[in-house]
C-alpha cells in the first residue's frame, strides 16, 4: 500500500496551487536539504514529465527551492524562495528535460558547497507524497513514511551484520530495509526504515563501525 | 486494515460502527498514536479548511488575474433568492470555489485528496453543516469518512491528475465528499459506498488540462461541479438508489482509464482546454511565451 496514513489524504496543509507540484516538490528538496546537512551554495535541478510542462505555472520552482531552504509545505517563504536563495547567495539554476521517466512528476535535485555535493531523484507520486527513488547514483525506495537511516559503506561481508547490531543493542526496530551498490565490492547503501526516532549517539556509534563511510537519519 | 470499499464496509457493519470511526482506529494501529493526538491533527486540517473558505468569500484574485471572485459572485447571486437549483447546492458549489481560489492564489489549504481538488469537501461539508448542525467533533468525522474513500482511491487507482487525470483529483474528492456528506446525514456505511460509487461514474474519464498549466481554469470550476455532484449523489443514495457497479469496480474502471489516458491530458498542458485557441492565447499572456515547444 503506498498510502498509510489518513493525513497522507486530508492533508498536508500547504501553499497553493498544486499538492504534486508544488508541496511534493517542497518536499523533496527539503529530503535532499536533511541529507546534504547544510544549506546548499549552489543548487542543478532537473524537472522531468509533467514537472517539465508545468512547473512554472505549478511554483513547482519556488517549492523545490523553498524545500531546500528547509521550508514546509505550508511555510509562506515558498512564494519568495528564488529571492530569498538569491539573498542568501544560493546559486540555482533550472533544467527542463526531455527524456521519459517512470513516474510522470520526477525531479533530480543536484546540490552542493565547497565540502561536497549530493544528488537525488525524488517523485511526487499525488496528494503532496513523494519516494525518493535514487541517491547518489544508488536506486533506492524511501517512502518518507517513517524515521530513515541512510548508510554508505564499503561492500564488504559483516558491513551489515554491523549496523543490525548496534540498532538491536539500542532496541530500535527495523521495519523495512533495502541494500544496493553499484559494482560489487565498491561503495554501496543500506535504506534502512524503523519504528523509532534514532538519537545522535546512535549515529555516532554506526559511523564508527568498520566499513561505514557516513550515516544519514531521515526523521519522521 | 481495509485494502478496498467491500473490506471497509465489512468491518464497519460487522463492528456496527461508522466509517469515520473505522479510519480513526486504523490511524492509531498505524501510527502508535493516542485517539486524541490524530483528532487534534484533523481538527488543525479543519481549521485551516475554515480559514480558506472565509478568505475566499471576501474575495481573492490570483496573480495570473485568471481565477477569483466567483465565490464572492455566487454568494451574492443566492442572496437574492431567485435560483433553480437550491440553496444548499450552491452554498456548496460557493464554498469549493472559494476554496480553490485560495489555493490558485498560493494561499494557504488543505489538500482534499490534492490541492487542485481542495474544495469539494471543505465546499460540501461546510453547506451541510448549515443544514444538519453537527458538532465540531461530527464535523471532523465527516474528514475521517472521506479521508477512508480517499484511501481506498489512493492505494487502488490514484489521486494524481499527472498519473491518472482529473477524474483521479476532483472525481476522487467527489465520492469522498458524497460518502461523508451521507454518513453525516444519518445514512448507512453501504449508503456512503453507493454515493462514493454513483460520483465517481458521472467523473470517469475526466482529463487534466489545466490552461498554461496553472490550477485555476478549469480546475476551479470543477471543483464547483464536484461538489453539486456530491450533494446530488449523497441525496440520490440517502433514498435508496443503488450503483449496479460495485464502487470497488468503479475505481477500478478508473484507475484502468486513467492508464489508457493519453499523456497530453494528464497536467501536461498540452490537449484539453490547454490547447484551445484561447488557452494558449492565455498561456503566450501569462508567460511571455508559449510553454508548448514546437506546436
Amino acid at each position: 500500500m503506498k498510502y498509510r496514513s489518513v493525513f497522507d489524504i486530508i492533508g498536508p496543509i500547504m501553499i497553493g496551487p498544486s499538492s504534486s507540484h508544488t508541496a511534493g516538490a517542497a518536499r523533496i528538496g527539503r529530503v535532499a536539504r536533511s541529507l546534504f546537512g547544510r544549506e546548499p551554495k549552489w543548487a542543478n535541478i532537473f524537472f522531468y514529465g509533467s514537472f517539465a510542462k508545468t512547473y512554472k505555472g505549478h511554483g513547482t520552482d519556488v517549492a523545490i527551492v523553498g524545500g531546500l531552504l528547509d521550508f514546509d509545505t505550508y511555510d509562506e517563504r515558498i512564494k519568495t524562495s528564488l529571492e530569498i536563495a538569491a539573498s542568501l547567495g544560493v546559486k540555482i539554476n533550472f533544467h527542463e528535460e526531455d527524456a521519459i521517466t517512470d513516474h510522470p512528476n520526477t525531479a533530480k535535485v543536484v546540490i552542493g558547497d565547497d565540502n561536497g555535493e549530493l544528488e537525488l531523484v525524488g517523485i511526487s507520486i499525488g496528494g503532496g507524497k513523494i519516494e525518493i527513488t535514487e541517491l547518489n547514483g544508488f536506486a533506492l525506495k524511501l517512502s518518507g513514511n517513517h524515521p530513515a537511516l541512510l548508510v554508505v559503506h564499503d561492500d564488504r561481508y559483516g558491513a551489515i551484520a554491523g549496523v543490525a547490531n548496534v540498532l538491536a543493542k539500542f532496541a530500535i526496530n527495523i521495519g523495512h530495509m533495502e541494500v544496493s551498490r553499484k559494482e560489487k565490492g565498491k561503495t554501496a547503501l543500506m535504506t534502512i526504515e524503523v519504528d523509532q526516532n534514532i538519537d545522535n549517539n546512535i549515529i555516532e556509534e554506526l559511523t564508527g563501525l568498520p566499513n561505514i563511510t557516513q550515516v544519514t537519519k531521515i526523521v519522521d | 486494515m481495509f485494502r478496498n470499499v467491500a473490506e471497509l464496509i465489512e468491518i464497519a457493519e460487522s463492528k456496527n460502527k461508522r466509517i469515520s470511526e473505522i479510519m480513526i482506529e486504523q490511524e492509531m494501529e498505524f501510527t502508535g498514536k493516542s485517539r486524541e493526538e490524530i483528532i487534534a491533527q484533523m481538527d488543525k486540517n479543519l481549521e485551516i479548511m475554515e480559514q480558506a473558505v472565509a478568505r475566499g468569500l471576501e474575495g481573492v484574485r490570483s496573480v495570473s488575474g485568471l481565477t477569483g471572485g466567483d465565490a464572492v459572485l455566487l454568494q451574492r447571486y443566492i442572496e437574492k433568492g431567485n435560483f433553480l437549483t437550491g440553496k444548499n447546492i450552491l452554498d456548496a458549489v460557493s464554498k469549493a470555489v472559494a476554496t480553490n481560489e485560495v489555493n490558485a492564489a498560493m494561499g494557504t489549504i488543505c489538500a482534499t485528496p490534492t490541492a487542485g481538488s481542495a474544495g469539494v469537501v471543505p465546499g460540501t461539508l461546510f453547506a451541510v453543516k448549515d443544514v444538519l448542525n453537527p458538532t465540531r467533533e461530527e464535523m471532523i468525522q465527516f474528514l475521517f469518512t472521506s479521508g477512508a474513500f480517499g484511501f481506498v482511491v489512493a492505494n487502488n487507482a490514484s489521486i494524481s491528475g499527472a498519473a491518472g487525470g482529473c477524474q483521479a483529483e476532483v472525481g476522487s474528492a467527489s465520492g469522498m465528499a458524497a460518502a461523508a456528506i451521507v454518513e453525516m446525514a444519518g445514512g448507512t456505511p453501504d449508503q456512503s459506498a453507493q454515493a462514493m460509487a454513483i460520483t465517481l461514474k458521472n467523473m470517469l474519464g475526466l482529463v487534466c488540462d489545466p490552461v498554461a498549466g496553472l490550477v485555476e481554469v478549469p480546475c476551479v470550476k470543477r471543483n464547483a461541479m464536484g461538489a453539486a455532484n456530491a450533494m446530488v449523489a449523497a441525496d440520490m443514495a440517502l433514498a435508496g438508489i443503488k450503483s449496479t457497479i460495485p464502487c470497488d469496480e468503479v475505481i477500478d474502471a478508473m484507475y484502468k482509464i486513467g492508464q489508457t489516458m493519453p499523456t497530453a491530458l494528464k497536467e501536461t498542458a498540452q490537449g484539453g482546454l490547454a490547447a484551445t485557441p484561447t488557452g494558449r492565447e492565455l498561456e503566450a499572456k501569462i508567460f511571455g511565451v508559449s510553454l508548448q515547444k514546437g506546436d
